[in-house]
């Protein structure tokens, strides 16, 4: 039973198709990371999976639960299913520490020392134990999206979603993010990543899938992908440097 | 001819005035934490309820934001007891002011929620939160952040215009006031030593609400400062 199944999923956007009939899996501790074109149609996949959008067509189920766009079902998938986003989106009236134990206190019920700990162990995890009270207003980039990284392990989930998380960042800082995915990959963590970081993909990420006009065009073992793509448009994307 | 100023038959109604500072801070006061809860529920009821609901709200607001608080004060002061629901002066009064503030500052911290990048809703419904969760902890202090120094003005006019309860016998400041004269008929005297005293209750809840803004708020709080080398701190 893989962690992430996605069947001919199809999606619109008004008359613009997005996805075209896309079909993937990720298995339980893999790590697949999606690269393609500006507009491919990869934020929207990722987007589906958790169900920030309703896709039209097609089925998706992810750590056990099928998607479906009631709202209890829904909360009980995100419960499982973590997503972080390139902008962070840390809320900003709250420290690190609220920001990580916000959910975990309202959607699963937890409290008192037993939530705290849980906290500061997330927190350390991304190495920022001397950040719990600072707010993220008073943080680098590089470090807000570290705590909004752990901000979703603090849930606990089965599967990480992760897009294009380094590329608001400045070059020097997008290095300490992407340790912090290749330690959690290390762990076992089932991760399913939109990346410009082809380097990151083809040495971290088990598969690599390249999407182009909302079609999965080309994927398999990163390491063969990159070294030999088989399609001239894979071909050309990786050839062009500029992602 | 020539006017003297003379407060001398005044002093002796220091206590009445005094009462009736008493009676505009407790109406303010009342009305500005009535009314403020007022204005969160129809914000998310208008969030999050239905489209139907939503009308409702728009309307309530338009109802009371497009009539004269004097008329509202009116229809509550004797339309009601028809209804078979009395009650004081005082009370007619404070509920007319919350009904009166509740919308003004929904309208104003609608726009705050409004402001609310999508993202930050994102992020919170993919944590899991329900829509309610969402707006209570994700969306609700920093829209409230955004739009203080706006409702500080609002809670300011509301205080001011707790002065119209008077046309229902309130014996708030300026219906104390109207008293003293009817008594003393130092019509100017009592109305310097009136406007003085709004003045300086105005300015002091001002302060007060900035100041609170600043604690409710320590990392939000108001516009951000730019300094000289022309970056916001
Ligand atoms: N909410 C939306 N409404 C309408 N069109 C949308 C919406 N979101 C995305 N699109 C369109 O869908 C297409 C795919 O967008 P998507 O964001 O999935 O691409 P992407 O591969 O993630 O690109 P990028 O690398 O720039 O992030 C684009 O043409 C985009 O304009
Ligand atoms: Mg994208």
């Amino acid at each position: 039973m893989p962690a992430v199944l996605i069947e001919n999923v199809h999606k619109s956007f008004g008359a613009v198709e997005v996805l075209k009939g896309v079909s993937l899996s990720v298995e339980s501790g893999q790590v697949v990371a999606i690269i393609g074109r500006s507009g491919s149609g990869k934020s929207t996949l990722l987007r589906c999976v958790n169900g920030l959008e309703a896709c039209q067509s097609g089925r998706i189920e992810v750590a056990g639960h099928v998607l479906d766009q009631d709202q209890k079902k829904l909360r009980e998938l995100r419960k499982d299913v973590g997503i972080v986003f390139q902008s962070y989106n840390l809320f900003p009236h709250l420290t690190a520490g609220e920001n990580i134990m916000l959910a975990p206190r309202l959607a699963k019920g937890l409290g008192g020392p037993e939530l705290r700990r849980m906290a500061e162990e997330v927190l350390a995890k991304v190495g920022l134990s001397e950040k719990f009270d600072a707010y993220p207003d008073n943080l680098s980039g590089g470090q807000q999206q570290r705590v909004a990284i752990a901000r979703s392990l603090a849930m606990q989930p089965k599967v990480m979603l992760f897009d294009e998380v380094t590329s608001a960042l400045d070059p020097e800082l997008t290095g300490e993010v992407l340790v912090v995915m290749e330690d959690l990959a290390k762990a076992g963590m089932t991760m399913l990543l939109v990346t410009h970081e082809m380097n990151f993909a083809r040495n971290v990420a088990d598969v690599t899938v390249f999407m182009h006009q909302g079609r999965i065009w080309e994927s398999g073992p990163s390491a063969d992908l990159f070294a030999a793509p088989k399609t001239p448009e894979l071909q050309a994307f990786l050839s062009a440097g500029v992602h | 001819m020539k006017f003297t100023l003379n407060f001398d038959p005044i002093w002796p109604e220091i206590d009445a005035i005094l009462e009736g500072i008493l009676l505009t801070i407790g109406l303010s006061a009342g009305a500005i934490i009535l009314g403020s809860m007022l204005a969160v529920l129809l914000v998310a009821l208008k969030s999050l309820a239905g489209r139907w609901v939503g009308l409702l709200v728009d309307a309530y607001v338009e109802l009371m934001r497009n009539t004269p608080f004097l008329i509202q004060l009116f229809m509550i002061f004797f339309g009601l007891p028809l209804l078979g629901i009395r009650m004081s002066g005082t009370q007619a009064g404070l509920l007319a002011m919350t009904m009166n503030l509740g919308a003004y500052a929904a309208e104003i911290i609608r726009a705050g929620v409004e402001s609310t990048h999508r993202s930050q809703l994102e992020a919170g419904v993919s944590l899991a939160l329900t829509r309610l969760q969402v707006f209570r902890y994700v969306v609700l202090k920093p829209a409230l952040a955004k739009v203080w120094p706006a409702l500080t003005s609002q809670f300011v006019l509301m205080m001011l215009a707790s002065s119209i309860c008077s046309f229902i016998s309130v014996a708030e400041l300026s219906g104390v006031a109207a008293i003293i004269e009817s008594r003393t008929f130092r019509s100017f005297e009592i109305y310097i030593i009136v406007t003085l005293t709004y003045l300086v209750m105005a300015l002091a809840l001002k302060s007060f609400l900035l100041a609170l803004g600043k604690r409710l708020f320590p990392n939000l709080s108001g516009v951000a400062r730019i300094n000289a080398r022309g970056s916001a701190v």
